[in-house]
């Protein structure tokens, strides 16, 4: 059984990456049809990190970004949570609501709903890859989003899962959308039991 | 003037000219203290309600209200702060997601046991910027007893 994230052997980290390129594969996929783009998908870099880590890595406690929080109930239960810069609101607004040079802190609800959106539709594709993976069944939560500094953001899941520690998968992928890059994270914290169960799926404890 | 920096769970006292701030509260809670008179003064950043509440608790007194608001007082009160002088201004507690997502309400957990920690220790609140949907950073001055909280989408404002 395991009991933290830092328990993870290599060749568990390595099936993860998998999972995690799979899932962006077909997240750029479903991006790509939405926004009639061309998208195309970095390959994941999957690393186990602490909270602090992971705010560093995005730009410090106070980088202003766009979070997406879905949860996840069945098999697997946990927090999937999606980070992405502000050039991600941007090309979602110019494409679809045809706005310039959108100032992401004050987006009306019609411009979030629509970003929410392509957050459901991202963690939708992300999970069933997982699923069709790991034959689990995964549901989850309508997406909840926000656009904040990047602390207050992830103050969420370090409080919810501060029983468990202090350590995450951060999947780190970004993609490249018309030309515009565009950073963007996964933090995935799954229960530890869901975790457990996924990597004996997995075949690799 | 320096310039000190409270992380999550964590808890900080200086003396006047320097500040104590705490980056992007979100459904944590900041509170600040301070004896104006000798501008001894501290921040502590809570994360949750009540340590009792924990399998760990006792190992992380910074981390909960119940036990964050005790060892500030007596941080301050070892510096030389005057403990009838001391008072508070706390900031943070929101709910950062929409409402069917936060299962717990935990910025509203933490506001109550805020308070509650600081009426039981007799300490008066004179200012609260706290819960709505936004994250917060605080610069706390024991000097004047100025708390200044910045938010992404609202500016500064100085309480």
């Amino acid at each position: 059984m395991l009991h933290n994230y830092e328990e993870l052997s290599p060749v568990a980290i390595d099936c993860l990456r998998e999972i995690g390129n799979i899932g962006s594969g077909s997240a750029a996929n479903a991006l790509s049809s939405m926004l009639g783009k061309n998208v195309i998908m970095r390959v994941p870099d999957v690393s186990v990190m602490d909270y602090q880590e992971v705010i560093d890595r995005m730009g410090g406690p106070e980088k202003v970004i766009t979070g997406i929080l879905v949860r996840l109930v069945g098999d697997v239960n946990g927090m999937i949570m999606f980070l992405l810069e502000d050039s991600f609101a941007q090309v979602v607004l110019n494409t679809f609501m045809q706005l310039e040079n959108v100032t992401v802190t004050t987006l009306d609800q019609t411009q979030l709903s629509v970003i929410t959106e392509m957050g459901n539709i991202m963690a939708g594709s992300y999970l069933s890859a997982l699923s069709q993976l790991t034959g689990l069944t995964i549901d989850m939560s309508v997406p909840a989003m926000t656009v904040d500094m990047m602390g207050a953001i992830m103050s969420v899941p370090i409080i919810e899962f501060s029983e468990v520690g202090d350590k995450v998968l951060f999947i780190d992928d970004g993609f490249v959308i018309d030309g515009v890059d565009i950073k963007s994270s996964i933090i995935l914290i799954p229960e530890m039991a869901s975790l457990d169960t996924l990597m004996r799926k997995l075949g690799v404890m | 003037m320096g310039s000190l920096t409270v992380g999550i769970s964590d808890l900080k006292v200086c003396k006047a000219p320097d500040i104590v701030v705490t980056y992007a509260l979100g459904s944590c809670v900041g509170i600040c203290m301070a004896d104006k008179a000798t501008g001894i003064g501290g921040l502590s950043h809570i994360m949750l309600p009540d340590s009792t509440q924990s399998l760990n608790g006792k190992d992380m007194p910074m981390r909960f209200a119940d036990t964050a608001v005790p060892m500030l007082i007596d941080k301050l009160v070892a510096m030389g702060a005057s403990r009838s002088r001391l008072t508070a201004k706390i900031a943070g507690g929101a709910v950062m997601f929409a409402a069917a997502s936060d299962r717990f309400n935990i910025g509203e957990r933490n506001i109550i046991a805020v308070t509650e920690a600081l009426k039981k220790a007799n300490i008066p609140i004179v200012a609260k910027d706290v819960g709505l949907d936004y994250g917060r950073t605080v610069y706390f001055y024991p000097e004047t007893g100025i708390m200044e909280v910045k938010a992404a989408s609202k500016g500064t404002k100085q309480l």
